[in-house]
């Protein structure tokens, strides 16, 4: 026999979000990227409870002896490396050669912009990136603009998830692109929908996960907060409420009033 | 000898190793990933490459990023 409490788990409980054969409980990623200092970030994922985490490779700064990130974020953490600042699917591909050299896995978020201004991401070079890459063993997550013909070309190349931005990277603005996504998550079924850039508000990554996401990724709202490991609990705690909201099959909305009390049986009838 | 690290030009004693030329560089070597006139090479191997006048070589590692 069940305990009450054994049912209500069952009732409430979400399946993993799969990701290269490889599983999650959380669903937030967090960038590591505007922190003001190191320990806000260890501080931050200890407090989401992320289990992903997006780095960049850069040159090292030979005049500033500074600690490395990777100092500061758990073994346990899948590290998420990014192709930031490559401006075509080569220099893609270069650094993820350069990053799987480091003995920290083999998981590449393709990053190919050569807009400086918006810093839009050029969806035919991530495809051709995530051919490559995805062929030489690596598990790619491409980030993109919201088109369904190039996130069906990236799910073809081999990509474990697509990654389409929901507004300009650091800008805040939420889900602007919410209509695409919403087209990504009903026709690209193959791989998880992570909703990346642009998330600047827990309640803006609820809204992403009760469309059906699987997953939101966010950086800068996190970052450059005035409490960055607050505000990234709250940003899980509303991507597992956005969550269970969508799992929930919400009634639709309607245009009249529907009364919540019963219509009959009024004490003065 | 002149070596280029990371876009700046450097002197260095003659007859040294990409392993020797790194520390000299650098306080702590993990999580460095190293290319050497544009071949990446992997940490086991940089006390094996000798640097000539000229040499380029970049030192990257992992930094804060979305």
């Amino acid at each position: 026999m069940q305990t009450t409490e054994t049912k209500h788990i069952e009732k409430t409980q979400d399946t993993p979000l799969v990701i290269g054969g490889k599983s999650f409980t959380n669903r937030f990623l967090l960038g590591t990227g505007k922190f003001k200092n190191k320990q806000d970030l260890a501080d931050s994922i200890e407090a989401c409870g992320t289990q992903i985490v997006t780095v960049a490779l850069r040159r090292i700064d030979l005049e500033h002896h500074e600690e490395n990130i990777l100092e500061y974020i758990p073994k346990n953490v899948t590290l998420l490396t990014n192709t930031s600042g490559a401006r075509n699917a080569q220099e893609a591909v270069r650094i993820a050669h350069l990053a799987r050299e480091s003995g920290c896995g083999n998981w590449i978020k393709i990053e190919v912009i050569n807009d400086s201004k918006y810093l839009l991401p050029d969806n035919n070079e991530t495809i051709k990136a995530t051919e490559i890459l995805s062929k030489e063993g690596f598990m790619v997550l491409p980030y993109m603009s919201p088109d369904l013909y190039a996130a069906r070309e990236l799910v073809k190349a081999g990509a474990a998830t697509v990654m389409p931005l929901g507004s300009l990277i650091g800008s805040n603005q939420g889900i602007k692109a919410k209509e695409f996504i919403k087209i990504l998550i009903e026709e690209i079924r193959d791989v998880p929908i992570i909703v990346d850039a642009g998330i600047g508000s827990p309640s803006q990554a609820a809204e992403a996960m009760e469309m059906g996401a699987d997953a939101v990724l966010a950086n800068t709202a996190v970052a450059m907060a005035g409490h960055p490991a607050m505000i990234a609990k709250a940003f899980a705690m509303a991507v597992e409420a956005g969550r269970l909201g969508y799992l929930s099959k919400l009634p639709a909305k309607k245009d009249i009033a529907s009364a919540s009390s019963p219509l009959t049986g009024f004490l003065y009838e | 000898m002149k070596i280029t690290i990371n876009g700046k030009e450097q002197e260095f004693a003659q007859g040294k190793t990409l392993q020797a030329v790194i520390q000299e560089c650098l306080q702590k070597t993990n999580h460095v990933i190293a290319e050497h006139n544009g071949n990446i090479v992997r940490s086991p191997q940089w006390a094996q490459i000798s640097v000539k006048e000229g040499d380029q070589v970049e030192l990257v590692t992992f930094v804060g990023g979305g």
